[in-house]
């Protein structure tokens, strides 16, 4: 049968890891912000800032590195801001991120743009290669692991290392506790408004090193339009995920197997149906995975209200 | 226990001010608290006793005066405001009037959250178990830790609270109203362990609005009025009428009722049965009616079923099985504004969140109900000039302090909010009432007067269903009283040949007991 | 020192009038910047914006062509957000439009003009409501978060239109360019101007925000869409039919997107392509902030947001300076705007710390 001709691949999973690799980053970003109860619909801008700074360091001579930093550097900034709008003015979360969104892509692409005014096809940089080039043949493991670059190593450890905060740390419980009753953690003695604006912070780094792997790993350059709402898919996985980050883990790559065997679906029955048809469907998928567990999830309590000092109870 | 010498004084509050506008919540208020000493912060609603707590610990910041916590030594130094880290670090701990707690976790975990420091990798358990293991033990707290606080009792939330505040050390403990979600022999249960805690040298401060028990728990009571001390009394040499009158200012005015005129039933509910979220707040299978021209009161602890009885009664669901007939005829869909056609009356829980929509004017909440109807429309359009015209008669009429029909209802105060809900359902004259906690958060005044519109209304006619968790007020105004316990009710007769003990057995669950006791 | 919040009680009009001259001074100071390192002077660019806005009368009528979509599409969100319907979907709804329109309009059937206007007009805002109502359903049934199923939906619909345009809609006359086949004449809109682009859809918009002032004002629909936003708790143990009002909303929400499809396929191109929107649909949502969520506002702010952009577009011709500022304008409007939403609804207080230290109210 085909379908299990295309599962048996090993290039298929090597393919369904790295399509996973930014939803993994941005879903662990907005797992962050949610649990302590800030929704960051800034992810989608803040995948193009992250790509765009990533990219554009390395490409006025950074390494690698640097430039990764960088693009979390960036991330942490517009998360900040939208920490500022939401937790310490308490203004609408829905369209802060938004506003975020808009703000960041439309800086990020006139940045681009006045910096590289005269390009006809976008400028290359030379990107992360396979971390063993030469173990990249073994099977199973060689396309699992050695094929893929240091950034999907990097997800996978931040997926153990939330974890880890979030769940054996004085500072992981007071973020879980933040997302459900700000008022607890407020007469704990500990400050509602410095874990979430620090939850943020740190969230949306993350997110934008989702938006980096993409001009620094998947491909080596910055395009219009690149990013294609991959922002929006992870907002919908998160809460497929339960907040959780083995879950979202799982998520990214139930999802990043999902859209690698339709590209090679699409190679085996592209000419009877038209390729759209292939493209639409991760974007349905997302919206069905959400539509199953939207019922039973456990939101975070606080998720989307906005906290004062001094709350009158 | 007499007042002590000053070195046994713990904490030490001067000439507090806060205010909330033109609002004065707080107004130059001092307070001495000795070791081991239970004070008792006795005053109606919106005297200023939370406030003057949350300043205490460290929510609100106050416009004046000094606190004064006694160190380890002894020492009294100044306690920085506006903060309840330092509060807490001072030994002062609070348990609030509703929980502080992180329903996703368990009970530990909130009990040791903010208490390990911030940048650990990793967690300290077991010291934090065998502490609490004896702070249990010695305090008689019983609660498992492990559980999620989202599946635990409304009792066994208290004692996670105040085992928060014992795990931190405190020398200060303050209850807010602790006993409103407790029966009557939950805080008796309650009392007997702050008086354990005192015997050993804790100094608590408790905030109540009921006089019963503040004489029956404290040493000493302060009385607060309108944001002032009223007055300061040992507990031992106080008597009723004294206090009563600190409370208030001047003589309560006394609810009279006459004996009811009792007619056919109106309201009934057979074997009605309607599953909630657990089984505890579900209903099982109650039956009772309400016959018009008496007040049947609901008696129960919050949580045990009344909100899905209340959401039954206001329309807003359908009996998973049973039958509930209004006039005669069964309910067969959840429609308040059929119920509202039939005259049926509605006052909510929680006026902020159902009762008034804040953003919109006083003449658009009076409406609400009524928008689709012929009285305010005309030719497809809104009639604003009927509803102002409307708004300004109820306004008169129930004497609503507020800017204007066009003012918006976020501003009024709690008591007249209420006032705009009964100025809302009552003037349609009703035949049947659903009063739904119709006094919470009203001072005496308001509570009057809401009171008096029923007992006219019951007067006149209609049948009143009143779900309280205020026994007093069950008393004053109920004719019968049906107890609610984990979804059961029982009918418990006519208030005349019922005690507050044999009521508070049923409210815990215990109709046999209660059987005895009334029967003893 | 110490800064207290305080909610205000009321917002007098000074204020509101002094909060929105700070907010576009703001504005265009901040602006300044990238276009300062963008290498050319802030005053001459904002001069050739005005002139390229409205220093002729072919900007103006440019400028108006451009506010024609973001006047239907600032009303769907303005309708949506008042009743708390997150509906980002308007970009995708606004193609449905276009697509009803083609399907319609292109042949399916012959009515003289001004029906044939109607028709195609109709067909534009069945197919923008039906969309939106699969969220609104979702939501219902499903719990399904509205804001990212419309965002989702909006890559699906263009992905629908893409492969339309490549395969049943296509023109074979296009020379090999991914288009639909063109509307009949008689479902053209008429222009507005002698040999000017502005057209009849100006007028469809502003017909509509009329009609929606009204309806949220003055009917009982209107109060209950207000209440269902402002407290869907009490709107619903008032009686009011929350469920169903949102479904309404979605369907005129929708339609209003879909409205600015038809206008941009029968008054602007002729013919339905992939590219016909450039995020019409988002500004949408910027010109419904912008404008508080009144349908009147609406109106002005539209014509803004149409003058930044094709102001942008003239400057970024003459200096070479990238069309993203458009967009950067835009969304920094968006900011400073939701900030100064903040500074109508709560004063500072500052006061020396320390004893005397004021108040606060959550």
């Amino acid at each position: 049968m085909e379908i299990l001709d295309i599962l048996l691949q090993p290039n298929f999973w090597a393919a369904a890891i790295r399509i996973a690799t930014p939803l993994i980053f941005g879903v662990l970003g907005a797992l962050l912000c949610e649990r302590a109860g800030v929704l960051n619909l800034g992810i989608e801008g803040i995948f193009v800032a992250g790509a765009m700074s990533g990219w554009m360091a390395v490409w006025l001579g950074a390494d690698l590195w640097t430039g990764v930093l960088a693009a979390a550097a960036v991330g942490a900034l517009f998360g900040l801001l939208h920490a500022l709008l939401t937790v310490v003015l308490g203004l609408s979360q829905h369209v802060s991120g938004l506003g975020i969104t808009l703000f960041a892509t439309s800086l990020g692409y006139f940045t681009y743009r006045t910096a590289l005014p005269d390009v006809s096809s976008p400028p290359r940089i030379t990107p992360f290669g396979p971390i063993a080039p030469d173990l990249a043949g073994l099977p199973v493991i060689g396309p699992l692991l050695f094929q893929q670059t240091p950034l999907t190593l990097l997800a996978v450890l931040l997926v153990a290392g939330v974890a880890w905060v979030l769940y054996r740390t004085p500072l992981g419980l007071a973020l879980r506790a933040v997302g459900d009753n700000p008022a607890a953690v407020e007469a704990q003695g500990l400050s509602v408004q410095g874990l979430r604006i620090g939850a943020v912070a740190a969230g949306s780094a993350l997110m934008a090193l989702g938006g980096a792997f993409l001009t620094m790993s998947a491909f080596d350059a910055f395009f219009f339009g690149m990013v294609n709402g991959r922002g929006w898919i992870c907002i919908a996985l998160v809460v497929f995920s339960s907040w959780q980050p083995a879950k979202a883990l799982l998520g990214a790559l139930l999802f990043g197997a999902f859209d690698a065997f339709q590209i090679r679906l699409q190679g085996e029955v592209g000419q009877f149906i038209p390729g759209q048809v292939f493209l639409m469907l991760p974007y349905l998928l997302s919206i069905l995975a959400l539509v199953l567990v939207a019922r039973k999830a456990d939101y975070p309590r606080a998720l989307l209200q906005p906290w004062f000092k001094g709350q009158r109870q | 226990m007499p007042a002590g010498p000053d070195d046994d004084v713990v904490l030490a509050l001067e000439g507090i001010t806060k205010r909330f506008g033109a609002l004065v919540a707080n107004d130059h208020l001092d307070l001495v608290l000795r070791r081991g000493e239970i004070l008792a912060l006795l005053g109606e609603n919106g005297a200023g006793k939370t406030t003057l707590m949350n300043i205490l610990f460290g929510h609100y910041l106050p416009e004046a005066g000094t606190v004064r916590i006694a160190d380890a030594g002894g020492v009294l130094s100044p306690l920085p405001h506006g903060s309840p880290g330092a509060a807490l670090r001072a030994g002062i701990g609070m348990v609030h009037q509703h929980f502080t707690l992180a329903e996703n976790l368990s009970g530990i975990d909130n009990i040791v959250l903010g208490t390990e420091p911030m940048l650990l990798p990793y967690r300290q358990r077991s010291a934090a178990r065998l502490r609490l293991a004896q702070i249990i033990a010695e305090s008689g707290l019983d609660v498992d830790l492990d559980v999620r606080v989202a599946a635990l009792t409304v009792g066994e939330r208290q004692r996670v609270e105040i085992l928060k505040a014992l795990y931190r050390n405190v020398r200060v403990l303050i209850l807010d109203e602790p006993t409103a979600v407790l029966t009557p022999q939950e805080a008796n249960g309650l009392f007997e362990i702050l008086r354990r805690l005192a015997a050993a040298g804790l100094a608590v401060i408790f905030i109540s609005h009921k006089l019963g028990e503040v004489l029956a728990v404290s040493h000493r009571i302060a009385v607060l009025r309108v944001g002032r001390k009223a007055g300061e009394l040992v507990t031992a040499e106080a008597d009723r009428r004294t206090i009563a009158e600190l409370m208030v200012g001047k003589a309560v005015p006394a609810v009279h009722r006459s004996a009811p005129v009792v007619g056919h039933p109106v309201l009934e509910f057979e074997r009605v049965t309607l599953r909630q979220r657990s089984a505890r707040q579900s209903l099982q299978g109650a039956s009772f009616a309400v016959r018009s021209g008496e007040i049947v009161g609901l008696a129960g602890v919050s949580g045990n079923g009344q909100q899905a009885l209340a959401a039954l009664t206001c329309g807003l669901a359908l009996p998973d099985s049973g039958e509930i007939r209004l006039f005669g005829e069964r309910l067969r869909r959840a429609d308040p504004r059929g119920l509202v056609a039939t005259g049926v009356a509605r006052i909510p829980e929680d006026r902020n969140s159902d009762g008034v929509v804040g953003t919109m004017s006083v003449a658009e909440n009076i409406a609400i109900e009524d928008v689709r109807g012929a009285a305010y429309n005309r030719f497809g359009l809104l009639d604003g000039r009927a509803m102002a015209a409307r708004a300004r008669e109820a306004i008169t009429g129930y004497d609503i302090r507020c800017p204007g029909p066009d003012a918006e209802t976020r501003l009024l105060s709690g008591g007249n909010m209420q006032k705009l809900i009964l100025a809302r359902v009552l003037e349609r004259e009703p035949r049947v009432i659903i009063a739904n906690q119709p006094t919470r958060g009203l001072d005496v005044g308001a509570q009057a007067d809401v009171h008096r519109r029923i007992i006219d209304a019951r007067d006149r006619g209609a049948a009143v269903l009143l779900i309280s968790e205020d026994l007093d007020e069950l008393f004053a105004l109920a004719d019968r009283l049906l107890v609610i316990h984990a979804g059961d009710i029982t009918d418990a007769g006519p208030t005349g040949e019922l005690d507050r003990g044999t009521v508070g057995m049923l409210m815990a669950g215990h109709p046999h007991a209660a059987n005895e006791a009334a029967t003893a | 020192m110490r800064v207290q919040i305080e909610p205000r009680a009321t917002t007098p009009l000074s204020l509101r009038a002094m909060v929105v001259l700070v907010t576009a001074f703001a504005a265009l100071v901040l602006i300044a910047i990238p276009v300062a390192l963008a290498g050319a002077s802030p005053f001459e660019a904002y001069g050739l914006m005005l002139k390229g806005s409205v220093g002729s009368l072919f900007a103006v009528s440019e400028t108006l062509t451009r506010a024609a979509p973001l006047i239907l599409t600032g009303l769907a969100a303005a309708v949506a957000f008042r009743a708390r319907l997150w509906n980002i979907g308007a970009e995708g709804q606004l193609y449905a439009g276009a697509i009803g329109a083609v399907l319609v309009g292109s042949g399916l059937v012959h009515l003289p003009p001004p029906l044939m206007i109607a028709a195609v007009m109709l067909a534009g805002f069945a197919a923008g409501a039906l969309l939106m109502l699969v969220p609104a359903l979702l939501k219902q049934r499903f719990g399904a978060d509205e804001v990212v199923v419309t965002l989702l939906l909006n890559f699906v619909v263009i992905l629908l239109v893409q492969m339309l345009v490549e395969g049943p809609l296509k023109d074979p006359l296009a020379l090999g360019w991914p288009q639909s086949v063109p509307l009949i004449e008689a479902a053209d809109l008429p222009k507005l101007l002698p040999r000017m682009r502005v057209h009849l859809g100006l007028l469809v918009g502003l017909a509509a925000a009329l009609i929606l002032w009204v309806v949220l004002k003055k009917t009982a629909l209107g109060f209950e869409i207000r209440a269902t936003g402002e407290n869907r708790a009490a709107a619903r143990f008032a009686g009011i039919p929350v469920d169903m009002t949102m479904l309404k909303v979605a369907l005129i929400s929708g339609g209003l997107a879909g409205l600015a499809g038809v206008g941009e396929v029968a008054g602007v191109k002729g013919y339905l392509s992939a590219d016909l929107s450039p995020g019409f649909g988002y500004a949408g949502i910027v010109v419904a902030m912008l404008a508080g969520l009144s349908p009147i506002g609406t109106v002005f702010a539209a014509i803004f947001v149409a003058a930044v952009f094709v102001g942008a577009d003239s400057m970024s011709r003459a200096t070479g300076i990238s069309n993203y500022l458009a967009d950067l304008i835009v969304a920094l409007s968006l900011l400073l705007v939701l900030i100064s939403g903040f500074f109508l609804r709560f004063r500072l207080r500052f006061r020396a710390a320390a004893g005397n230290t004021p108040g606060r109210r959550a």
